[in-house]
């Protein structure tokens, strides 16, 4: 991976982005909508080569949780995969999950948690999985690979069985943090 | 349909729209659209929202992607609109033909004391549109263009924006359902039959 790009990616011999997307096909979700995040690259790869999937680039994160909705009404099962500054964007579309019991599932990779680089990212990082569970949000973190797809799974189960927001913070131990190539 | 103003009245446009709506499924903006769409006719297939601004079009988005032989209607206003503009790229590329927005514009944030929105002031929400990709998109001022409007909502060559320019003046109350479960599980009901409560 380029040494200069911002955001990491995980490397390439990680399956958990693998296993991830065996989660989201198992489950037959049919929409994914997304504001790209390098630690998802590889599972966004995944779903845009994927005819049974519909890949939604987003403009701003709280975009999906509409979308989840308006997918809900018409029979098809979403979720939303961003980074962790994206869930700031998210949080008074929330109350859509709470006024109509829609299920909401978020899948999150984490940036200012673990070895961070780049102070930007520290302010929503650390207030991710409080504003989460403030809007009433069931948050369950994965930080170890083997961990990521047990979680996803728990996080999609839990949002169609109890119709309500849930999400998955993937922690940065598990992406690796960005140094700027100054490590 | 005239209001004294000379402007569209905001519920003969509604019921005008919504008349012989078939199968088509509308969600409706919070505040004077939610009012609307209940006051020309409760109906399963509406899902009158009380809040989430900005989100309107994004489930039309959704339940038109999921429901690609349906015909979705998300009708909202101007303020509603402006919160979610960002919406307009992201469904001009997904390019659903069977959706179609219409902000039934009254230049003003009606529910918070009429104060003027960005539209009361120039910004050109067609213009927006167009912009972002739309392959139809409608200004709509007089009576005798709402049939047009009609037609293309309903002729699935979509996606479908229209700016409907109304009288400012607030209607009286009607209020949907209050429980925003019930709404949802009844749209899901209609669009998915009894299915709608067992899937998982």
């Amino acid at each position: 991976m380029d040494p200069h790009a911002i955001d990491k990616a995980p490397d390439a011999a990680a399956s958990w982005p693998d296993q991830i997307y065996d989660v989201l096909k198992r489950h037959e979700i049919r929409q994914v909508a997304l504001v790209p995040d390098a630690g998802h690259s590889r599972l966004i790869k995944r779903c845009l080569a994927d005819h049974g999937i519909k890949v939604i680039t987003l403009t701003t994160e709280e975009e999906g949780i509409a979308l989840i909705q308006g997918a809900w009404l018409g029979g098809e099962k979403a979720v939303l995969l961003m980074q962790s500054s994206g869930v700031g964007n998210c949080i008074n579309m929330l109350s859509l999950s709470h006024i109509h019991r829609c299920p909401m599932p978020m899948l999150v990779t984490m940036r200012g948690d673990f070895g961070e680089f780049n102070s930007a990212q520290v302010p929503m990082g650390a207030a991710t999985q409080a504003v989460l569970e403030a809007m009433g949000t069931l948050v369950r973190r994965a930080d170890r690979p083997e961990d990521v797809a047990p979680t996803v799974e728990a996080t999609i189960r839990m949002a169609f069985n109890t119709f309500r927001p849930t999400a998955a913070l993937i922690g940065q131990r598990v992406i690796g943090a960005k140094t700027f190539g100054k490590d | 349909m005239l209001a004294a103003s000379g402007r569209l009245d905001r519920r003969e446009l509604t019921r005008a729209l919504l008349a012989d709506r078939g199968e088509m499924a509308v969600i409706a903006g919070l505040g004077a659209p939610a009012w609307d769409i209940t006051a020309v006719g409760d109906h399963p297939l509406n899902l009158p929202l009380w809040g989430g601004m900005g989100g309107a079009a994004m489930i039309g988005l959704g339940l038109a992607l999921a429901q690609p032989k349906r015909r979705v209607l998300v009708l909202t206003g101007d303020g509603e609109m402006l919160m979610g503009l960002g919406a307009l790229a992201t469904i001009a590329v997904q390019r659903p033909r069977n959706l179609a927005i219409v902000v039934q514009d009254n230049e003003h944030y009606g529910e918070t004391g009429m104060q003027e929105t960005a539209t009361r002031h120039g910004v050109d929400l067609v213009a927006m549109a167009k912009g972002a990709g739309f392959p139809r998109t409608m200004l709509v001022t007089a009576p005798e263009e709402v049939p047009a409007l009609k037609a293309a909502i309903h002729a699935g060559e979509g996606p479908v924006f229209a700016v409907a320019k109304i009288d400012a003046a607030s209607k009286p109350l009607v209020l949907p359902p209050r429980d925003g479960a019930i709404i949802q599980a009844r749209m899901r009901e209609a669009i998915l039959g009894p299915a709608a409560h067992h899937q998982l």
